[in-house]
């Protein structure tokens, strides 16, 4: 019984932290990070997001991807090309955020 | 245009006769001269390094991130290469952009001739080079930078590390194809020598101040490419392959760059890919010499003119720091804080000051590099690349 109560309390705390994902992020932190995308992704991606020794990322693009599937590659990279994983510097929610403004408040369509 | 320039002359003149002391200076040099990218505002501001001032500003060149700049050998034009494929040609002194085109869909950098009539542009997209006549930007040459991939198929690549060579050649390499292409310019028709299995992934490359030796970084594994000019039949040569010795590299941020490598006496200090380490190398048989530990990933290695300090700027996000070392030490002898993403360092002709741009900071600042001390600091929105016009006369710059 203990365990079960136990168990109901994790998966409601669980379901309140997702809920809270986005939210949990500072306007400063979500400023930054969007310096972040246009700066510092803009080295390789462009600062317009055209592409530069990375490819361009369209929120067409961009979109062809589930949020958590585009967070995973944030955070993990891609193995064998100069895309580096960036876990050390973000938290999964801020890889989720990131991937969100790609996919819904990217200034380039196509 | 002679003709007005006289004009101007001889009112100077007569303003000066006549005892007038608030007539504009409208003669002057350009060899304190310089520009500063402000990459978020498509704008380049022109700067004096007497004073330490802004003196104009240039609008109008579109996208700048990540642009370079070469200057005419009369160094009072700059050709601004845009990251969206616009080459520009900028008067300094009257602040006009002389000649526009938008020559790629995405280009990385350039190169002017060594007679200084020809600009060359390296292309990511369409990957090739491009190559305009320095007075009116009139194509001259479009070379494709084609190679066969795995399987026989003719791919582009992204051509990176394009530099202007000695008898009026360009050299760069090839991203994808990991190949060495150099241009030769003297002929009809450009003559291309090509040299392949390179290394994988170039990403980067410079030429020493001789114009004699050609080094590609290389992304895809320890270790650089060198290309002897003297010598091109002898083929390439990898240099300090395995400097990592099997650590695990961290993971890249940004790639370093190579151009303003420092060459200080008969050592090639050199931004280690993946680590937090300047790498120092005998310049004779290209053997590392030593690893120097840093607080990041380098980005720019830069001497100082006089090569006794060598400048270290870092990758994100430990890139609010530059380091100075000791040439003869190997000592790590500042830290200094220029302020919020430091992208760029340029050193004055003789090395007196240095010059440097922290993008988030919104600032550029200088510093007298004897004694490691602020001596100006100038406003420019998100500042990135400075280039001096002492640069025209330099091979590789």
């Amino acid at each position: 019984m203990p365990h079960l109560y136990r168990a109901i309390l994790f998966g409601i705390s669980a379901l309140l932290a997702a809920q809270a994902l986005a939210s949990d992020i500072s306007p400063e932190r979500k400023q930054e990070l969007e310096t972040l995308i246009y700066q510092d992704c803009g080295s390789c991606h462009g600062m317009t997001l055209r592409g530069g020794l990375g490819p361009a990322l369209p929120r067409e693009r961009m979109s062809a991807y589930s949020t958590d599937g585009l967070a995973g590659l944030i955070l993990q990279g891609i193995p064998g090309t100069a895309m580096p994983g960036w876990k050390g510097l973000l938290s999964e929610q801020e890889a989720r955020w990131i991937a969100e403004h790609l996919q819904n408040d990217n200034p380039l369509e196509h | 245009m002679t003709l007005i320039r006289k004009s101007l002359a001889s009112l100077t003149l007569l303003t000066l006769l006549s005892g007038c002391q608030t007539a504009p200076n409208t003669l002057g040099g350009t060899g304190d001269l310089g520009v500063i990218v402000e990459r978020a505002t498509g704008s380049l501001a022109v700067v004096n390094t007497s004073r330490q001032q802004r003196v104009d500003q240039v609008e109008g060149l579109g996208d700048l991130s990540h642009a370079s700049v070469k200057f005419s050998r009369d160094a009072r034009y700059a050709f601004v290469f845009g990251r969206d494929g616009g080459l520009s040609k900028v008067d300094l002194l009257s602040g006009e952009i002389t000649a526009r085109v938008m020559q790629s869909g995405n280009s990385i950098g350039g190169a002017i001739s060594q007679d200084g009539r020809l600009v060359a542009v390296a292309n990511y997209e369409p990957g090739g080079v491009k190559i305009f006549d320095s007075e009116n930007l009139a194509l001259v040459a479009d070379i494709p930078a084609t190679w066969q991939d795995e399987n026989g198929q003719e791919q582009r690549s992204k051509v990176v590390g394009l530099v202007d060579a000695p008898g009026n050649r360009f050299v760069y390499s090839l991203f994808e194809a990991g190949e060495i292409h150099v241009v030769d310019m003297n002929a009809e028709t450009p003559e291309m020598t090509r040299f392949t299995d390179v290394g994988k992934n170039p990403y980067d490359a410079l030429i020493d101040p001789s114009g004699r030796y050609y080094i590609a970084g290389l992304f895809g594994e320890d270790g650089l490419v060198l290309l002897d000019l003297w010598h091109t039949g002898s083929g390439v040569q990898r240099i300090l392959p395995d400097y990592g010795r099997g650590d695990e590299r961290l993971p890249v941020y940004k790639m370093p760059h190579l151009e303003g490598w420092a060459m200080a006496g008969n050592e090639a200090w050199l931004p280690a890919v993946g680590r937090h380490e300047v790498l120092v190398a005998d310049k004779d048989d290209w053997a590392l010499i030593d690893r120097i530990p840093v607080q990041g990933q380098p980005i720019f290695v830069m001497s100082r003119p006089d090569e006794r300090q060598v400048w270290v700027s870092f990758a994100h996000p430990a890139n609010d720091v530059v380091q100075v070392i000791d040439t003869e030490t190997r000592q790590i002898t500042a830290t200094l804080l220029p302020g919020k993403a430091v992208l760029h360092m340029e050193f004055t002709p003789r090395g007196e000051h240095v010059w440097i741009s922290a993008r988030d900071s919104d600032r550029v600042t200088v510093y007298d590099t004897r004694t490691l001390q602020e001596v100006a600091r100038l406003k420019s929105e998100s500042p990135s690349g400075i280039f001096f016009t002492d640069r025209a006369h330099r091979i590789g710059l």
